[in-house]
């Protein structure tokens, strides 16, 4: 059936169009601010191209020492939950079948509760374990990182157990057999057949474990004690208020995700022309280097190009200074504000005049009617997510930084967070 | 490599649960030899090999492997190696680890392990290809590795689990030749597992025709294909016409039998049945197709019946002839091929002769349902 219409195709390219600007748009954008100088996460208006949020990261110690209790709880949840993981799903081919339902039920079941949940219990339960042994409030029980890998563990160890019983209802229990037959004790069976099979399986739930424990907030944040998470801290960063610092982060871990997904990508098309040309895996498998390595493989390409982008960029920020851009923006802004004032006072002197030609009694309607409704039309939340906002809650007007008045109505966001906005909706006298 | 450990089983039984899966068996497999175990898919017999194996504990009686009770011991303490249905070859190991795995989980060396799998190699014809992984050889070739890393444990009793079923039949035929060859080579038991009669004749000493857990007959091929101790045996193995009816004369080891449709006809009764026939019982007479022949004589006589010919065909070696004798039994000639075209018309009137000893008498059974 050929029913590509040219409007049926159109459609589609649309539909594509949006459902990846859906997906990805955010997280391009948000790439972008990560490179604009404003001190609020902006794209529009673009002020200069800096690199100063990554260092201003960097210098974060909150930040750093959340990526590193992250990495921590990481590495020990991704252990257990996989050792947990895999125990589960091989007692579920071991177990009769009549219990088997029951015991998936029982081991599916840490999915369904809602992390928060997890988190009070296993906050609760140990507390209960510790004072029942008797034991100090400063014990191992109650350490930060010891609950918080528990308390992951919980659940991410059945996401693992999903992912071995998929690989193992693909194992053949004859191989088992087998190396028994040939004089394996079961312990041998297990380690050089069964778990060889497994090793794909081990290497996803590893990655699936430690992603999950990466991300994961509900559960950590009742049990994290002294120990704050990446993900705690970016949180209680937000409280404070934002700053394209995370951005920045958020910037490198889609640029990390990006490489590893493209090297699979690679990896993959690897062994598909392998098996295509009908060479050995093994044979291509231990070469990187070959100098066949772009023939026939697109993701090859753009593993590379990306990877030169990346270093290029990081070489760029070396040397690459936005000062002097800076200098020149400020100058323009404050000429730009300059000539602001010139303009209100020029308004306010002709307004004086009018007032002294016609009377208070007209000047009350027609100044009524000006400052509200631009602001109100462009805006259908208020001003409440509008930057000033936030820095007028903290106390702090930084009123140098403020780019130059930009026209209404351009930014796909409805200038909701252009902070000329605010200028308008705030009181000017 | 020790040879002729005999295989026992005692009174035994296998049981899952309710059912029934081996009833009584008692075997008795001679040191050295090729033992065959033929039945139709789910009759036990895999049941009796994991049994003997050690993967299954009978739920009564005995297994010896070499006079020795095997009663708790796991299949890795037990002189056997079993050949799997679907070869089991761990496949993300080489030929030749595969091959020596019996070698390295008792921590032989590398240099060791690989002496002894180019030796095994080139006793299966397959040297050189010890570096492939078992996916990159064709059937045949596994067959052979699969057999290869079977010797390599230097079991007192190889198992096979219808190893040769997933091949196509030239290879089928070719590897039937080689297992036999390399039985005779290596001099140990053979337990052979199949539903194929061809395979289990071919390269048995012995056969045993089993049938819902029960061991019919236990016998050489020759005796198993000419003297079927029940209805069973007699239809399962190769083809039969069957005819039914009452014992009414037995002179001297034969008998005559009052078929339903088809008149008085003479048989030899079966040597497993002599004497435990008399007038007026049940009994089936089984002719095969080869068997019988375009009489000469056209009268009737008891080892004669008159058919009329539904169609006929061509199988290469013999021309196949199905015919209808009297109250519409069915029948089926086979005409050896001798060079002349011997295909009949349909509705030409035959009258076909056998020698009585050729057609044997059982006490009547149930049939197999093929």
């Amino acid at each position: 059936m050929k029913t590509e219409s040219p409007l049926i195709r159109f459609g589609l390219a649309i539909y594509l169009v949006l459902f990846f600007t859906y997906l990805l748009g955010p997280l391009v954008l948000m790439g972008i601010t990560a490179f604009n100088s404003a001190s609020f996460p902006q794209v529009t208006p673009w002020e200069v191209f800096s690199f100063e949020w990554f260092t201003t990261l960097f210098n974060d110690k909150r930040i750093l020492s959340g990526i590193g209790n992250s990495l921590i709880v990481g590495f020990f949840t991704v252990i257990l939950s996989v050792a947990m993981g895999l125990a589960g799903a091989l007692m579920l081919t071991q177990i009769w079948p009549k219990l088997r339902a029951t015991f998936y039920t029982v081991i599916i079941a840490p999915i369904l509760i809602p992390g928060v949940v997890l988190g009070i219990s296993t906050l609760v339960f140990w507390d209960r374990v510790n004072i029942m042994l008797g034991l100090s409030d400063d014990s191992f029980l109650r350490n930060g990182i010891f609950l918080t890998v528990l308390g992951q563990a919980t659940f991410i160890s059945s996401y693992c157990m999903l992912v071995f019983v998929a690989r193992l209802q693909r194992y053949d229990l004859g191989l088992t057999e087998a190396a028994l037959d040939l004089g394996a004790t079961h312990v041998q069976a297990f380690r050089k057949i069964q778990l060889p099979f497994l090793m794909p399986a081990v290497g996803s739930a590893a990655v699936l474990a430690f992603l999950a424990s990466f991300e994961n907030y509900n559960t950590t944040t009742f049990t994290f004690q002294d120990y704050p998470t990446l993900t705690i801290e970016l949180a209680q960063k937000v409280r404070y208020g934002i700053d394209p610092s995370v951005s920045a982060l958020a910037f490198i871990i889609v640029v990390i995700t990006v490489f590893f997904a493209l090297l699979n990508e690679v990896k993959t098309r690897r062994a598909q022309l392998a098996i295509a040309n009908g060479a050995p895996v093994g044979a291509v498998s231990g070469s990187f280097k070959m100098p066949g390595f772009f023939s026939g493989n697109p993701a090859a390409v753009v593993l590379t190009l990306f990877v030169a982008v990346v270093v290029g960029t990081i070489a760029y920020s070396q040397f690459y200074d936005p000062e002097p851009a800076k200098a020149v923006l400020l100058k323009e802004k404050r000429a730009a504000q300059q000539l602001r004032i010139k303009a209100l006072q020029e308004r306010v002197r002709l307004q004086r005049l009018e007032k002294k030609l016609k009377g208070p009694d007209i000047f009350g309607s027609g100044n009524s009617k000006v400052p509200q409704p631009p602001s109100k039309s462009a805006s259908p939340f208020g001003n409440v997510f509008a930057p000033t906002n936030l820095e007028k809650a903290a106390g702090t007007n930084k009123d140098e930084k403020k780019p130059a008045p930009k026209k209404p109505g351009t930014s796909a966001f409805g200038n909701v967070f252009a902070p000329t906005n605010l200028e308008k909706a705030a009181p000017k006298e | 490599m020790s040879s002729g450990v005999g295989v026992d089983l005692q009174d035994m039984w296998i049981k899952f649960g309710d059912f029934v899966a081996v009833r009584e068996a008692n075997v008795n497999i001679k040191g050295g030899e090729f033992f065959s175990f033929l039945g139709p898919s789910g009759c036990g017999k895999t049941t009796i090999l994991r049994a003997v194996s050690g993967f299954l504990e009978p739920s009564d009686g005995k297994v010896l492997i070499g006079g020795n009770d095997m009663a708790g011991k796991g299949p890795n303490e037990r002189p056997t190696a079993l050949i799997f249905q679907n070869l089991a070859l761990f496949p993300l190991m080489k030929v030749w680890e595969n091959i020596t795995f019996s070698m390295e989980v008792r921590g032989a060396s590398a240099d060791e392990r690989r002496k002894r799998a180019d030796e095994l190699l080139d006793m299966i014809a397959l040297s050189g290809q010890g570096d492939k992984l078992p996916s990159e050889l064709s059937g045949g070739q596994k067959q052979r590795v699969a057999i290869a890393r079977a010797l390599c444990a230097q079991p007192d009793v190889l198992l096979l689990d219808e190893p040769l079923s997933a091949l196509d039949l030239k290879l089928r035929q070719h590897m039937r030749t080689e297992l036999r060859e390399i039985q005779k080579r290596v001099g140990i038991t053979f337990i052979y597992i199949t539903h194929d009669q061809g395979e289990a004749l071919t390269m048995s000493d012995s056969v045993a025709v089993m049938k819902a857990g029960i061991i019919d007959q236990i016998s050489d091929g020759k005796s198993i294909y000419d003297d079927p101790a029940t209805a069973f045996v007699a239809s399962f193995v190769g083809e039969n016409n069957v005819f039914r009816g009452k014992i009414s004369k037995i002179i001297d080891g034969q008998a005559i039998i009052d078929t339903n449709r088809t008149g008085l006809l003479r048989g030899r009764v079966s040597s497993m049945a002599q004497g435990k026939l008399s007038v007026g019982d049940d009994a089936m007479m089984f002719i095969r197709p080869e068997a019988l022949d375009i009489s000469e004589e056209k009268s009737a006589s008891d080892t004669r019946i008159i058919a009329n010919v539904r169609h006929s065909e061509f199988e290469g070696q013999s021309y196949n002839v199905f015919m209808e004798g009297s109250a519409g039994k069915e029948m089926k000639m086979a005409l050896t091929n001798r060079g002349e075209t011997r295909l009949y018309d349909a509705d030409v009137e035959l009258t076909l002769g056998y020698d009585a000893n050729q057609a044997v008498i059982v006490p009547a059974g149930e049939l197999a349902s093929e």
